[in-house]
């Protein structure tokens, strides 16, 4: 039985045949496989739009590279400050812990501002949610549908990993430590994931 | 907890993702057909989209269950596109009804 299950019998009185280490791993691969079937339908939506639409504006020209790339950068940082923290875990590092998972919270903090700058200003230079200066009216819908919904996904990971770092912080279960942290962890990294096809369908083709 | 994992470090895979998100910028100014470019960015975002799955979310080391679990959007969300592939073919149109938003006025 794994170390968890063996310190709360109650709670995990058996392994998952797949995910040895918690039951709770298991639960967040099975809402991440539902969850990018929602995102996935959301882009194949979009790529169905974009061609049948012959006066589809060329984003990369309006929607600004230079400031999503820096996003995806930033997501890509907050990405590998998470893997940190849980490597401080596994070394007992409990203020590495607390640093990185601060960090990886400062990186989506700063995403989320980011984004808003950027919603903001397109606002300002007429996109919006039901037609544009530029052509297709679709462009403004698709554009604000897909990354407010990314957007919602990366202040529910803000909000997700304060409450991480709050228990993690106070805890000095290092097994129990890990397996939350991974498991948030998960849900993390999926948000950097589908922010990279996001960056690709809807900036850069 | 989990066991330590062999395989390539995690500041590698920083790097990785960082230089294969500088080729996707420049691809596109790239003077080559649309559909040559619109190939290589999907294979770069997948490239990148594998490396975070495979390394930052361990799946690399995770049963091949999971693994065959974790990659059905994929399959499914393909088998999207190819049923939406009718619309696809349909006669590329200027969308009549839409509305045409003015810029705002700037300051004067």
């Amino acid at each position: 039985m794994s170390q968890v299950a063996t310190m709360h019998p109650g709670v995990e009185p058996a392994e998952s045949p797949l995910t040895p280490e918690s039951w709770g791993k298991l639960g967040m691969w099975i809402f991440l496989v539902g969850d990018a079937m929602g995102f996935g339908t959301l882009l194949a939506g979009y790529g169905a739009m974009r061609y049948g639409s012959a006066d589809w504006p060329n984003p990369y020209s309006h929607l600004g590279i230079s400031l999503t790339a820096f996003m995806t950068f930033l997501l890509i940082c907050s990405s590998v400050t998470m893997v940190k923290a849980l490597e401080a875990i596994k070394l007992e590092r409990p203020r590495n812990v607390k640093l990185f998972l601060g960090l990886t919270i400062l990186g989506g903090a700063t995403f989320l501002g980011l984004q808003a700058f950027e919603w903001t200003k397109l606002i300002t230079e007429g996109l919006k949610i039901y037609g544009n200066p530029w052509g297709a009216s679709l462009f403004g819908t698709t554009f604000f549908i897909i990354t407010g919904f990314h957007g919602a996904h990366v202040t529910g990971g803000v909000i997700y990993l304060s409450t991480i770092l709050a228990v993690v912080g106070r805890s000095h279960n290092t097994a129990r430590n890990y397996m939350l942290t991974e498991v948030a962890g998960l849900y993390w990294h999926f948000v950097d994931l589908v922010w990279i096809m996001v960056f690709t369908f809807v900036y850069l083709l | 907890m989990a066991a330590t994992h062999a395989g390539p470090s995690y500041m590698t895979i920083f790097w990785w993702l960082f230089v294969l998100t500088i080729i996707e910028v420049g691809v596109i100014f790239t003077p080559i057909a649309k559909l040559v470019i619109a190939i290589l960015l999907i294979s770069l975002a997948v490239s990148k989209a594998s490396l975070v799955a495979m390394y930052f979310m361990h799946l690399r080391f995770e049963r091949l269950t999971l693994g065959l679990i974790a990659i059905t959007p994929l399959f499914l969300g393909t088998l999207l596109v190819f049923l939406l592939v009718p619309d696809h073919s349909a006669v590329p149109h200027k969308t009549a009804d839409s509305v045409k938003v003015a810029p705002a006025a700037g300051p004067r």
